[in-house]
C-alpha cells in the first residue's frame, strides 16, 4: 500500500509562505494531478513530498510512514523532471539502470527489468545511444523508464510535458495515460496545463497561492466549481463571469444581467437561490458551450436573448462568439451553420440548467 | 528590383569579410611571431657551443649543431634532482590542489548553507594576494611552525607542496565553482532520489559531466607548481633541495658567467612537460574555459 498523506504542510521560504498548510490523501495506485497557476506552491508540495525540500510545518506520510526528516533515497520514490535530467555521459541503458546498480541489485536482474520497461515504453533500440543523441520525446521516454524500472512506491512527475512541442505533448499525455493503467503505482503529477489535468488525472487538486482551492475527479471540478478561482481556471476557454442581480417576482427568480436583459432561473435552482436574492456582488458562471445560437426548440431552463456581436473565431467545427456585457467580455460557443457576423445583433441562447451563481465577495459558488 | 538593390550590399559584406580575415591574419602572424621567437632562439642557441654562441656570427643559424649541452645536462646530477624534486612538487600540489578544490567547489555551489555565497567570494580574493606580499608572511609562519613543533621548514622541497595549494587552490575551486553550477540542479536532484549520497553524485555525476573543468583546473595547478620561480627562491638554499625554475639560474649562472648553451637547454627541457600535457589536453582545456558560455 503506498497512499500519501499531507497534513497540514507548510513551506515558508525566508518567512515568504509558498505553502499555506493544506490536507490531502492521495489513495494507492491513484493518479493525481495538482494543477495551478505559477507561484501556486504545486511544484513546491511536490519537491517536499520527494523529500527536495524541507517541511516548516505539518507531516507527510507515505505508505503510513513519516517521512518527514528520511532522506529523499530513503523514500522509495522516483520523479521525472520538466527538463528530464538524464545523465549526460551515461547511456539511456546506464541511466536507467542507475538506481538499481547504487543498491547494488544483481546484474541479470537489473537486464530484465531495464529491458521489460524499456519494452514497454518502445524505446529498447535507444539503450546504447546517450541523451544527446535522442529527441524531445525519446528523452521524456528514458526519463519515464528510469522512473519505472525502479518500481517505487510514489511517481511524481514535474511538468514533465511543458519541454515538448504541442503534437508531442498530446502523445505523450496519452504515453503517460497508458503506462499508468499498466504499471498501477501511486502518481503525483503537477501541471500549470489545466487540460493535462483534466485528461490523465483520477482527481484533479486545484491549488491558488499556497492553498488547496478544491480536490475533485475532472468532472466535479469542471460542473460543480467550488470557488471563481476553480470556476474561471478550469476549462477553456474559461467561463464566463457575468455581473447580475437576482431578483423574485411571484414566486420565480430571475437574473438581471442588463437593463433590457433578465433571464429565468431555472425552477430547481430557485429553492437553492432565495435567500441571496438582492445581493451585491453577484456573478452568474456560464460556461461558453452553455451561450449557443438558438435552436428551434427552447428547453425549460434554456433563455434566448439578444447581443450585438463584436468578434467571431471560426474553429471549423464550432465558432467562437465575443460580445460584450456589462463591460466584460463573454465567449458564446455557436454552431457554425447559424453564421453569426460581427457588427450585427443576433439572439442567443443561455442554458441555464447550467448555472453557476457566485458570491464575488467570498469567492465561493453558492 | 530587389535583386539590384541586393547585388551591391551583398559585395560589400564580402569585401568586409575578406578585409576582417585580412586583419585577423596580420594580427595572429604577429602574436605567433613574438612568442614563438624566444623559445627558438632557446633551440638555436641550446644547440650551439659556448664558443659559437659567444663568436659574432648569424645568431638565428646553427653552423656547428651539438648536443653537449643535452649530453651536459642529462649527465648533471644536480639537473636531474631539480628535475625530479619539480615533479614530485607538482604532482603532489596537482593531486592536493584538485582533491581540495573539487570538494569545496562541490559544496561551495551545492549545498547551500550560512555564508557559502560570501565564502565563495572570499575564496576568490584570496587569489588576488600577490606572492610578492605573502612569502615574508610565509617566513615568520615557518619560524613559529619550527618554534612551537620543531619541525623545520626552511630549505626543504617539500615545503613547496605546502606553499603552492595557496596559490592554486583559490583559483582551481573558483573555476570548479563555475563549472558546477553550470550542472542543472535536476541532475544531482535525480541522482539523490535514485539513491545516491552527496559523495556518489560528486563522483558518479559531478566529475564525469564536469570533467573538461577538472582538466583545466589540472593543468593550470600542474603549470603553476612547475613554473613557480618566487617560493623556491626563497625557501630552498641547498641545490639538492631545489626545483627547475629556481636550479637552473642558480647552478648554472656562476657569479658572472652565464652558461648560456645549457640555461636555454636547461629551459627548454623544463617547459617540455607543460607543453606535452597541453597539447593532449589542449581540446578539453578550451572546452573547460568556455563551459557555461552556451546553453547546453
Amino acid at each position: 500500500m503506498a497512499q500519501v498523506n499531507l497534513r497540514k504542510i507548510v513551506k515558508d521560504y525566508d518567512d515568504v509562505p509558498a505553502v499555506r498548510g493544506i490536507d490531502l490523501d492521495i489513495a494507492d495506485k491513484e493518479f493525481v494531478v495538482l494543477v495551478g497557476p505559477s507561484g501556486c506552491g504545486k511544484t513546491t508540495t511536490l519537491r517536499m513530498i520527494a523529500g527536495l525540500e524541507d517541511i516548516t510545518d505539518g507531516e507527510i506520510l507515505i505508505g503510513g510512514d513519516l517521512v518527514n526528516d528520511v532522506p529523499p533515497k530513503d523514500r522509495d520514490i522516483a520523479m521525472v523532471f520538466q527538463n528530464y535530467a538524464l545523465y549526460p555521459h551515461m547511456t539511456v541503458h546506464e541511466n536507467m539502470s542507475f538506481g538499481l546498480r547504487l543498491k547494488k541489485v544483481p546484474k541479470d536482474e537489473i537486464q530484465r527489468r531495464v529491458k521489460a520497461v524499456a519494452g514497454i515504453l518502445g524505446i529498447g533500440e535507444l539503450l546504447e545511444r546517450k541523451p544527446k543523441q535522442l529527441s524531445g520525446g525519446q528523452r521524456q521516454r528514458v526519463a519515464m523508464g528510469r522512473a519505472i524500472v525502479r518500481n517505487p512506491k510514489v511517481f511524481l512527475f514535474d511538468e514533465p510535458l511543458s519541454n515538448l512541442d504541442a503534437k508531442l505533448r498530446v502523445h505523450m499525455r496519452t504515453e503517460i495515460k497508458k503506462v499508468h493503467q499498466k504499471v498501477r503505482t501511486t502518481t503525483v503529477y503537477v501541471t500549470h496545463d489545466q487540460v493535462e489535468a483534466m485528461t490523465l488525472a483520477d482527481r484533479v487538486v486545484v491549488m491558488n497561492a499556497g492553498l488547496i482551492e478544491q480536490v475533485g475527479t475532472p468532472h466535479e471540478l469542471y460542473h460543480s466549481p467550488a470557488t471563481i478561482f476553480v470556476a474561471g481556471f478550469i476549462g477553456s476557454p474559461a467561463m464566463n463571469m457575468m455581473r447580475c442581480g437576482l431578483e423574485e417576482s411571484a414566486g420565480a427568480l430571475r437574473l438581471r444581467l442588463h437593463g433590457d436583459i433578465s433571464l429565468p432561473v431555472p425552477a430547481e435552482r430557485v429553492a437553492r437561490y432565495r435567500s441571496h436574492v438582492g445581493k451585491a456582488n453577484l456573478l452568474l458562471g456560464l460556461r461558453p458551450e452553455h451561450l449557443t445560437e438558438t435552436r428551434a426548440q427552447t428547453l425549460p431552463g434554456q433563455a434566448p436573448f439578444d447581443v450585438t456581436v463584436e468578434v467571431t473565431e471560426p474553429l471549423g467545427m464550432e465558432t467562437l462568439v465575443f460580445f460584450s456585457l456589462n463591460g466584460g467580455e463573454v465567449c458564446a460557443r455557436t454552431n457554425p451553420s447559424a453564421n453569426l457576423q460581427p457588427g450585427k445583433r443576433a439572439p442567443l441562447l443561455a442554458d441555464l440548467r447550467y448555472m453557476h451563481l457566485i458570491d464575488e465577495a467570498s469567492g465561493r459558488v453558492l | 528590383m530587389s535583386a539590384v538593390l541586393e547585388r551591391p550590399r551583398t559585395a560589400s559584406l564580402r569585401r568586409e569579410r575578406r578585409w576582417a580575415l585580412i586583419w585577423s591574419y596580420v594580427f595572429l602572424v604577429l602574436f605567433a611571431v613574438l612568442f614563438l621567437t624566444p623559445p627558438l632562439y632557446m633551440l638555436v642557441t641550446s644547440l650551439k657551443t659556448s664558443a659559437e654562441i659567444s663568436a659574432v656570427t648569424l645568431p638565428w643559424w646553427v653552423f656547428h649543431p651539438t648536443l653537449e649541452n643535452y649530453f651536459g645536462l642529462f649527465d648533471s646530477e644536480a639537473y636531474r634532482t631539480f628535475f625530479r624534486n619539480s615533479l614530485v612538487v607538482s604532482l603532489s600540489v596537482v593531486a592536493i590542489t584538485m582533491v581540495i578544490s573539487i570538494l569545496a567547489a562541490f559544496s561551495l555551489s551545492r549545498m547551500r548553507f550560512w555564508g557559502s555565497a560570501t565564502l565563495a567570494t572570499g575564496v576568490f580574493l584570496t587569489y588576488l594576494i600577490p606572492e610578492t606580499l605573502l612569502f615574508i608572511p610565509l617566513f615568520k609562519i615557518f619560524a613559529f611552525v619550527q618554534d612551537w613543533t620543531g619541525i623545520e621548514m626552511m630549505n626543504h622541497w617539500w615545503v613547496l607542496i605546502i606553499v603552492y595549494p595557496t596559490l592554486t587552490v583559490p583559483f582551481c575551486t573558483w573555476i570548479m565553482i563555475g563549472y558546477f553550477a553550470s550542472i542543472p540542479k535536476e541532475l544531482d536532484e535525480a541522482a539523490l532520489i535514485d539513491g545516491a549520497s552527496y559523495f556518489q553524485v560528486l563522483t558518479r555525476i559531478f566529475l564525469p559531466v564536469a570533467l573538461p573543468g577538472v582538466i583545466a583546473a589540472t593543468i593550470f595547478a600542474f603549470t603553476v607548481s612547475w613554473a613557480d620561480f618566487l617560493y623556491p627562491m626563497a625557501f630552498t638554499t641547498s641545490v639538492d633541495q631545489m626545483v627547475l625554475p629556481a636550479g637552473i639560474v642558480t647552478t648554472l649562472i656562476k657569479g658572472d658567467v652565464y652558461n648560456w648553451g645549457q640555461i636555454m637547454t636547461a629551459a627548454l627541457l623544463g617547459a617540455a612537460p607543460p607543453l606535452l600535457i597541453y597539447a593532449f589536453l589542449m581540446d578539453y582545456y578550451i572546452a573547460g574555459l568556455t563551459a557555461g558560455a552556451t546553453k547546453g
